[in-house]
């Protein structure tokens, strides 16, 4: 379990590793090193250089500005996760980031480097996704903006080009009239969501639903936004019948096959249910957020 | 007469401070100038005829020292010892150090590589082109003896290595006339010990001295020097084999040989430089053994009102490609099958099977957990059937306190001898947990619980464990004549149980000192050569009561030797807390080291205690000669322990658990653990033995499953994917400890080791079967339980 040989580059600016980018169209980025580094140690992946983006300290910031949380790439998760400005602005980026594996491993992931290796089980995808975030990239041409619902394409891969960078991630706020929720079921502590669910829920004045989001992780190839799910909650109270309706078109969303953990049948069992407490969950949050 | 004995109290860990504080040495941690380090070529095929190899490229690799095929290992390419053989081992085979022709398992070693680090090595290994012709692979015992299987070795019909039939008792006669007969199949799945450290071995070669070290994460040093001298043609006192602090062993480093233990020390030779293998975690999957698959077919015959009269077991046991070490796991979960119930008549019959998967060898439990789980799993549902209360029918069925020795004639176990109970208060224990669980007032939470939708549910498993086994094992005591200090020494090693406290807490009290002043030296053929193992929780019983043995000669020989320097009567003397004086005269003291040095006649005295043993001292002098006919210069003793029968500890374990009815999730609310493991040396280690093995236990309850698809390739060769419980998963373990002494050693201990471990996966499938009772359709018989096989189980039907 040791890597193959390459060669390491620690660009000390984004411009830097963007032009290394551009010149190693094979190079791995290396961002915390959490799936990075074990994929290389299995031989699973041999990059022939890695770019090591540490020493590009421009990239590791956490900014609150026009009802948007945006965060640089190379900012450790914990460091999110503990951001007072970040949990007043949007509290669901602090309860999705607790799911995410161990303490541990959050010292060293990246923001950025979870959102690039897009692991359709992964919690963060599913709240970029669920929030209607977006990332910037870098590029040797410039800038661009992507969208949650048009960067993640597929296992582990998104829309970028090979060329490209992510520089930083964007989560809209969440105004106090929302209540939020994010639940998932895994094995153990801190291992990968057999299935997950993103709930955020803003109801009207007469307590029927008036904006909602939900976004699924370990249920597919990504991501998933549980539109359906949500056009059925839409002008209606969190009603029994309403959750269960709900909870049902979540579950046709299921596509991840029979495997030794968890079989389809029982995934989609468990997101009807996760549907179901998230929305419960958020609403009660709501209520006391309100009250 | 001697100070408050340490025996049973809970003496402070000798070897924390050192392994707490980072100062453990492990192989990885021992230097070795200029060693070389070694990957290895393994098999990626289940089953494939090798058509040829190719190392040119990986020799060319700069770096690159050795690389080596079957044809370049001179007399080591040859079958591994059968280690254990046995009559109805009819087919055995066992696996070369590299494959030749053939490859059996995903894993298997075919080519060595020796570089000058282990980057370049796995480089090499990578270079090295290997052509195969695959052959079918034979997963799955039941798919290995389905009839038109493929052999998985040429010649052995069905795949069967060994069928093995016993009968205690008449149980056609007890079937004939049973009123009521239950009849369940269930299957504990594949699972591998994953110690913390994997394997590891390091050797030098002295070319000079013409000796060979050889640094072994090994159970089994000194049986482990014994192979390598016969391969090697070297004396025994040529060839030192150590192992230094080992980060667990669970059964899996008890195996001798793996290919890296020959092929390490053989590289070390050829090179005249030193070579170290340091296997990491996918190797510790792929090449380094498993175990636990078992699937029964248990049937029990027995009265309507609950009393079990015959017990007939039929499994199949999984041992993977090879059967290195024979049929232990098999024969001891055939040896206990009847667990701690009476039931006097008995058939057991089970076929050991070949299939193309990693060897199965002993893990912790061997055989125990997989016996517990059919008895413990088939009681259950005799108790549903017959509508008996769960408690109640184990209660009418105990051996009762009256009936020790309990024979069961006809069953032999592991040890060779026949199956005999030594002794326990199996019912007491069962009271004891009913004590701390309460089941009529949790039966009436449950309902309460139930009508809110949440499911309740408490299980329990009773289980035996025959431990101590023989052959023997010894222990050598000193008294250092300079420091005082008194130095015990025994054949079997440690991965981490406690030896060096639970060890000097038994010769600190013969002795009379304090276990602190006691430094237990183990794990090294250089400081005592004679011994077995550590494996079938048998070093407190065999090695314990050997160093008793030896710690009360020395401690005669103190006696003696200061009666004379006192000139007082022997039973005059006392030693108390290192310090020998005459009854009443505290204030003359002597120290052990004085008497110590007192007791080796000198002629240079070397420092100010040698002056007065040197033969010129008055007080030193004899008449005649220094050293009496048969006496012995210094404070020393080796003595042995040699145990006629094994003996048995038991226990039972409850659960209360919560299951989620919508995810499955299950919380383990409480965790009871009555258990005996007869006089206990130190509780606080008994202790961390029970909740250690409980967490173990856990893992074959819900976690540990080693999958493999059907062309034989392991999906989750890593700890990210072979799960195992963390602290975070493992509840608070409540202990109740019951000391029946054992009639069958001195020290009157049982052993501990595997205890926690056997009755867990049973214990907790009762439990969440008796919570998702109203959800379910028919009962819970294989582990692991997951959510996904919580919710096929209330789907089916």
């Amino acid at each position: 379990m040791k890597p193959s040989r390459f060669e390491y580059f620690a660009p000390e600016s984004l411009a830097e590793a963007v032009a290394l980018r551009d010149a190693h169209p094979g190079a791995a980025v290396l961002a915390g090193g959490q799936s990075l580094l074990p994929i290389m140690n299995f031989r699973l992946g041999r990059p022939e250089q890695v770019i090591d983006l540490r020493k590009a300290s421009e990239l590791a910031f956490v900014r609150v500005q026009n009802d948007v949380v945006e965060v640089g790439a190379m900012t450790r998760q914990r460091d999110l996760e503990r951001d007072e400005g970040a949990a007043r602005a949007n509290p669901l980026i602090a309860e999705s980031l607790r799911l995410v594996a161990h303490a541990v491993i959050r010292n060293r992931g990246t923001v950025g480097g979870s959102i690039a290796h897009a692991d359709p089980a992964a919690e963060l995808p599913a709240l970029l996704s669920c929030l209607d975030g977006s990332v910037e990239v870098a590029g040797v041409r410039g800038r661009r903006r992507i969208s949650a619902g048009e960067l993640f394409v597929f296992h582990l891969t998104t829309s970028l080009e090979p060329n490209e960078v992510i520089t930083s991630v964007s989560f809209p706020a969440l105004e106090p009239s929302w209540g939020w929720s994010f639940l998932e079921v895994t094995r153990r502590h801190g291992d990968f969501a057999l299935a997950g669910v993103c709930a955020a829920l803003k109801l009207d004045g007469d307590r029927c639903v008036g904006q909602v989001r939900l976004a699924a992780c370990g249920i597919g190839t990504t991501p998933v936004r549980l539109s359906t799910a949500e056009e059925a909650l839409l002008s209606r109270p969190l009603t029994e019948k309403a959750l269960r309706e709900a909870g049902r078109a979540a579950a046709g969303y299921v596509t991840a096959g029979d495997e030794t953990q968890a079989s389809t049948a029982y995934r989609r069992q468990l997101v009807e249910a996760l549907v179901r407490r998230s929305l419960l969950r958020a609403a009660a949050r709501l209520e006391r957020r309100t009250s | 007469m001697t100070s408050a004995p340490s025996f049973g109290t809970r003496v402070r860990r000798n070897e924390d401070e050192r392994l707490l504080t980072g100062r453990g040495r492990y192989i990885d941690d021992i230097t070795l100038e200029g060693a070389l380090a070694v990957a290895f070529v393994r098999s990626p095929m289940a089953s494939a005829r090798i058509i040829s190899v190719d190392t040119s490229q990986a020799m060319a690799l700069e770096g690159v020292h050795l690389v080596v095929t079957c044809d370049d290992i001179e007399h080591l390419d040859t079958e591994m010892p059968l280690l254990i053989p046995d009559p109805s081992l009819t087919s055995p085979r066992t696996q070369r150090p590299l494959a030749r022709g053939e490859v059996f398992y995903v894993g298997q070693t075919v080519a060595m590589v020796v570089a000058d680090d282990r980057y370049v090595a796995e480089d090499a290994a990578d270079l090295v082109e290997v052509v195969y012709e695959p052959l079918e692979a034979v997963v799955g015992v039941d798919r290995a003896v389905a009839s038109g299987a493929r052999s998985v070795h040429e010649g052995v019909a069905g795949n069967v290595a060994a069928h093995s039939r016993q009968r205690s008792g008449e149980p056609d006669a007890a079937f004939a006339s049973a009123e009521h007969v239950t009849s369940v199949t269930v299957r504990v799945e594949r699972s591998s010990a994953a110690p913390m450290e994997p394997r590891a071995v390091a050797a030098r070669w002295d070319s000079v001295l013409g000796e060979l070290t050889v640094w072994d994460g090994t159970q089994a040093p000194i049986s482990v020097r014994g192979g390598l001298a016969s391969l090697f043609g070297l004396d025994e006192h040529r060839v030192r084999v150590v192992a230094p602090d080992v980060g667990g062993g669970f059964g899996q480093k008890v195996l001798l040989f793996y290919p890296d233990e020959v092929l390490v020390p053989w590289a070390a030779v050829k090179l005249n430089r030193p070579v170290k293998y340091i296997e990491d975690r996918q190797e510790n999957f792929l090449g380094s053994t498993h175990e636990r698959l078992q699937v029964h077919h248990i049937e029990l015959a027995a009265t309507r009102d609950g009393l079990v009269t015959g017990l007939r077991d039929s499994f199949l046991h999984d041992t993977g490609a090879f059967i290195p070490y024979g049929l232990a796991v098999a024969q001891v979960a055939a040896g206990q099958i009847a667990g701690s119930y009476r039931i006097p008549n008995i058939s057991v019959d089970f076929k050991a099977v070949y299939t193309n998967t990693v060897p199965v060898t002993p893990y912790r439990g061997c055989g125990r957990p997989h016996a517990c789980f059919a008895i413990e799993r088939a009681m259950d549902v005799l108790a549903d059937d017959l509508g008996i209360d769960r408690f109640e029918i184990r209660r009418r069925n105990f051996i009762g306190t009256e009936e020790f020795p309990y024979d069961r004639p006809g069953l032999i176990f592991a040890d060779g001898q026949p199956v005999s109970y030594d002794g326990g208060d199996y019912a007491r224990a069962l009271s004891l947990l009913e004590e701390a669980l309460d089941p009529p007032a949790f039966r009436a939470e449950q309902e309460a619980a139930r009508s809110e939708g949440r499911y309740l549910g408490l299980g329990l498993a009773c289980y035996v464990e025959g431990t101590g086994l023989g052959p023997y094992e010894g222990g050598h005591v000193k008294v250092h004549p300079i420091t005082g200090k008194v130095y015990v020494n025994t054949g079997l090693s440690s991965q981490g149980q406690g030896h060096a406290t639970s060890f000097a807490q038994i010769a600190a009290d013969e002795v009379g000192v304090s276990p602190s002043d006691v430094v237990v030296v183990e794990g090294d053929t250089g400081e005592f050569d004679w011994g077995v193992a550590t494996f079938a929780s048998r070093a407190a019983v065999v090695s314990g009561n050997a160093i008793r043995k030896a710690a009360l000669i020395v401690r005669e020989q103190i006696v003696h030797q200061a009666s004379q320097m006192f000139e007082a009567a022997p039973e005059d003397i006392v030693i108390e807390e290192g310090k020998v004086f005459v009854q009443g005269v505290e204030s003359r003291a002597l120290t052990l080291a004085e008497v110590a040095t007192m007791s080796n006649p000198l002629r240079y005295a070397f420092n100010k205690a040698a002056q007065s043993a040197t033969q010129f001292t008055p007080a030193a002098r004899r008449d005649g000669a220094a050293l009496a006919e048969g006496a012995h210069p210094g404070l020393e003793a080796t003595d042995y322990f040699s145990p006629a029968s094994t003996t048995w500890a038991y226990g039972v374990h409850g659960a209360i658990v919560e299951v989620d009815p919508a995810t499955f999730e299950v919380k383990v609310k409480r965790y009871v653990c009555v258990h005996d493991c007869g006089r206990m040396i130190n509780p606080m280690i008994v202790e961390g033995q029970v909740i250690g093995g409980v967490a173990q236990g856990m893992g074959g309850a819900f976690y540990e499953l080693l999958d493999y698809d059907a062309e034989g390739n392991l999906r989750n060769a890593s700890l990210m994917e072979f799960l195992m419980p963390y602290a975070t998963e493992v509840p608070r373990v409540e202990i109740s400890h019951l000391e029946t002494p054992s009639p069958r050693n001195p020290l009157g201990v049982k052993g501990v080791g595997e205890a926690g471990t056997i009755p867990v996966a049973a214990a907790f499938a009762s439990a969440v079967e008796d919570a998702l009772a109203p959800l379910l359709h028919g009962h819970l018989l294989d582990v692991p339980l997951s959510p996904t096989s919580l919710h096929a189980a209330t789907r089916a039907g």
